[in-house]
């Protein structure tokens, strides 16, 4: 059986290059990385600015195109989808957090988690339980109808991981969600996600500078010029929780 | 969720929204007024101009229009009167005996038009019993002749002197008779005032031989712009034995001059509304401009680039609509008045337009046209336009727009 047709495995990339075209000089991007990332995972990406981090997320999450190679999210080879049925595929299997919070600021904390299980076409009902429910364990059950220019850089970036998780996808992509927090707000964020990850069992995988991203991770993979340096496992006990 | 997201995206930028608006609907209020005066002063000219002399329908015998002979006129007929008149939109019928003739006095002649008319009814099509300026309107049984002052002039004839009338009749018998003159007329067009002369009826018959026989009946309608209709369903009911004209066919010159005023109104409503062309797209670039990131951001959780264009169409055709509304209400009560109180020209534009025998008033129209066309024409604008944001945003790469 191929490693990404095993069961726990979410996410495997094979020979995954990426080459922007910068006319005399391409820049290889991500440079042949095999990757596997089973479920329940908390990963990170590290690496100096412009190791490709971002790039290999974007590749991992359907953004982008790979210029060589393949990437499979679960059973599914993205890189063959075409732009429509990838747009399908990220509203149904992947959820995203951004470093600029990026929520509608014209709709409710309620709205933005919402309006992803209404591109799904959920049902009111479910929607109603699913949007509660996530705002009770990001603890903004009490800012439901604040909009994002109401709430702080933490809350909606905790509000951004509410509709990431929203969909039920397979894996949540973070690229930088804590670059734009203070420390404290950074730690309840983080908080927040560890616990998801340890009670839901809910893939993340983070690209990040920052170093207190990297003491909650799992799994450390370092990027130097598009490729995978090295692969660090952490022990289960390093991870605090609160 | 989709329009309140829309709604609200509109209101995001409240002033760019409000100033696009405000754009809307000056425009949309300036080319309703400008349509409207357009539209009353048109339909006045041609309501002017059509009573004047031919009416707005005519039966004739066929062929009458191309050689117009007293042989080609038609013998009277009662049930051709009575369906005529039966018509709901005809309001009268009124019959016509005419034909050129000489009219000469001790020493000089000229040559004119002799009508035959019904001094009862026709009024009610030409108002030719306000026309008089000296002497008085025909009688019925009258053995009178009404002349155009010009005419009278030329020959240097008044009232109560003697016309003599020598011309060719029915089937070339000749016709001469002398007529006193009743009174004299003033039209308001030079050509007619030269060359006019009204005798009743029994008269015009007996002179030219041509018992119970008329050259046309001319309809009054309840509304000139009803020709058309009357005309075609006249037409239809008489079965090719009569030829029905309406006003276009009978004067087309003025229909020319009418078509031509349109033309040009169309012209200046092009440019306007290729002014707020430019105002709705310079809001709807900004806005692609200012929203590229959070459009990235969208179809990157799985919005479908199809679902969002329509969201920004709606946001644009709802501006453009909005505006469109508010500038219809607002130019009600503006029209409303004006057609209540048209405009009336005073000093020597007055003057010049009473000499070209014109109504020297603005009147304004208030066709429900004039008000939806606007929105209609501004609805269009907002889908050609939005053509540019659809092509935009299906063309969106997330990496890219949230890379900006």
């Amino acid at each position: 059986m191929d490693s990404h047709n095993h069961e726990n495995c979410v996410i495997h990339t094979e020979d995954l290059t990426k080459i922007y075209d910068g006319g005399a000089f391409p820049v290889r991007a991500v440079n042949d990385v095999h990757l596997h990332i089973e479920k329940g995972e908390f990963t990170t990406l590290v690496g100096p600015s412009g190791s490709g981090k971002t790039t290999l997320l974007n590749l991992i999450g359907g953004l982008d195109q790979p210029t060589q190679g393949k990437v499979w999210v679960k059973d599914v080879d993205i890189s063959t989808l075409s732009k429509s049925q990838l747009i399908d595929f990220r509203l149904h299997n992947i959820g995203f957090v951004f470093q600029a919070y990026n929520l509608i600021p014209v709709l409710t904390a309620r709205e933005n988690i919402e309006f992803v299980m209404l591109l799904q076409k959920r049902s009111k009902a479910e929607r109603k339980k699913r949007v509660f429910q996530l705002l009770r364990e990001i603890g903004m059950e009490d800012k439901i109808n604040h909009r994002p220019a109401q709430l702080s850089g933490g809350q909606q970036q905790r509000v951004a991981v509410a509709r990431a998780l929203a969909s039920k996808p397979q894996f949540v992509l973070a690229d930088e969600p804590t670059a734009n927090l203070d420390s404290k707000t950074a730690k309840n964020l983080l908080d927040t996600m560890v616990k998801l990850n340890e009670e839901e069992h809910i893939t993340f995988i983070f690209s990040t500078h920052d170093q207190r991203v990297m003491d909650r991770a799992r799994r450390v993979i370092t990027l130097v010029d598009g490729a995978i340096a090295s692969d660090e496992l952490k022990e289960e006990q390093h991870i605090i929780i609160g | 969720m989709f329009l309140r997201l829309a709604w609200r995206n509109i209101w995001r930028n409240k002033r760019r929204t409000i100033i696009t608006m405000a754009s809307v609907v000056f425009a949309v209020l300036l080319a309703i007024l400008l349509n409207s005066i357009k539209e009353g002063v048109l339909y006045k000219l041609q309501e002017n101009v059509v009573t004047f002399y031919t009416g707005a329908v005519q039966i004739h015998q066929n062929g009458y229009w191309e050689d117009q002979r007293l042989d080609n006129s038609f013998a009277q007929s009662d049930s051709l009167f009575e369906l005529a008149k039966a018509h709901p939109d005809v309001n009268a019928v009124v019959p016509r005996l005419e034909t050129f003739v000489l009219a000469a006095s001790e020493k000089h002649t000229r040559g004119c038009m002799v009508v035959g008319i019904d001094p009862q009814t026709e009024p009610l099509v030409t108002s030719l019993d306000q026309k008089i300026v000296q002497g008085s309107y025909l009688e019925n049984n009258d053995q009178g002749i009404l002349l155009s002052e010009g005419l009278a002039e030329y020959l240097k004839l008044g009232v109560n002197d003697t016309v003599v009338l020598l011309g060719q009749g029915y089937h070339g018998v000749s016709a001469t008779g002398k007529y006193a003159i009743r009174g004299l007329i003033k039209f308001a067009s030079p050509e007619l005032n030269k060359r006019m002369a009204y005798l009743p009826m029994h008269s015009a018959q007996n002179l030219f031989g041509a018992e119970n026989r008329f050259t046309a009946l001319v309809l009054d309608l309840t509304s000139v712009v009803k020709a058309e209709k009357v005309e075609e369903e006249l037409a239809l009911t008489l079965e090719g034995q009569y030829e029905v004209m309406n006003w276009k066919t009978l004067l087309p010159e003025l229909n020319q001059v009418l078509e031509g005023e349109r033309a040009e109104n169309v012209i200046f409503l092009m440019v306007l509304y290729l002014l707020i062309s430019f105002g709705i797209f310079g809001t709807i670039l900004m806005m692609i401009v200012e929203r590229q990131y959070e459009f990235g951001i969208l179809v990157a959780i799985g919005m479908r680039k199809l679902k969002l264009s329509r969201m920004v169409i709606f946001e644009n055709v709802m501006i453009s609509v909005i505006g469109a509304i508010i500038g219809t209400v607002l130019s009600v009560p503006v029209v409303g008045y004006f057609y209540r109180y048209p405009i009336r020209i005073t000093g020597k534009l007055e003057e010049a337009y009473r000499n070209f025998g014109f109504e020297p008033i603005f009147y304004f129209s208030i066709e429900p046209r004039i008000f939806y066309s606007q929105t209609i024409v501004v609805l269009s604008i907002a889908l050609i336009l939005s053509i540019y944001p659809l092509i935009k945003i299906m063309n969106i790469k997330p990496v890219e727009s949230m890379r900006q």
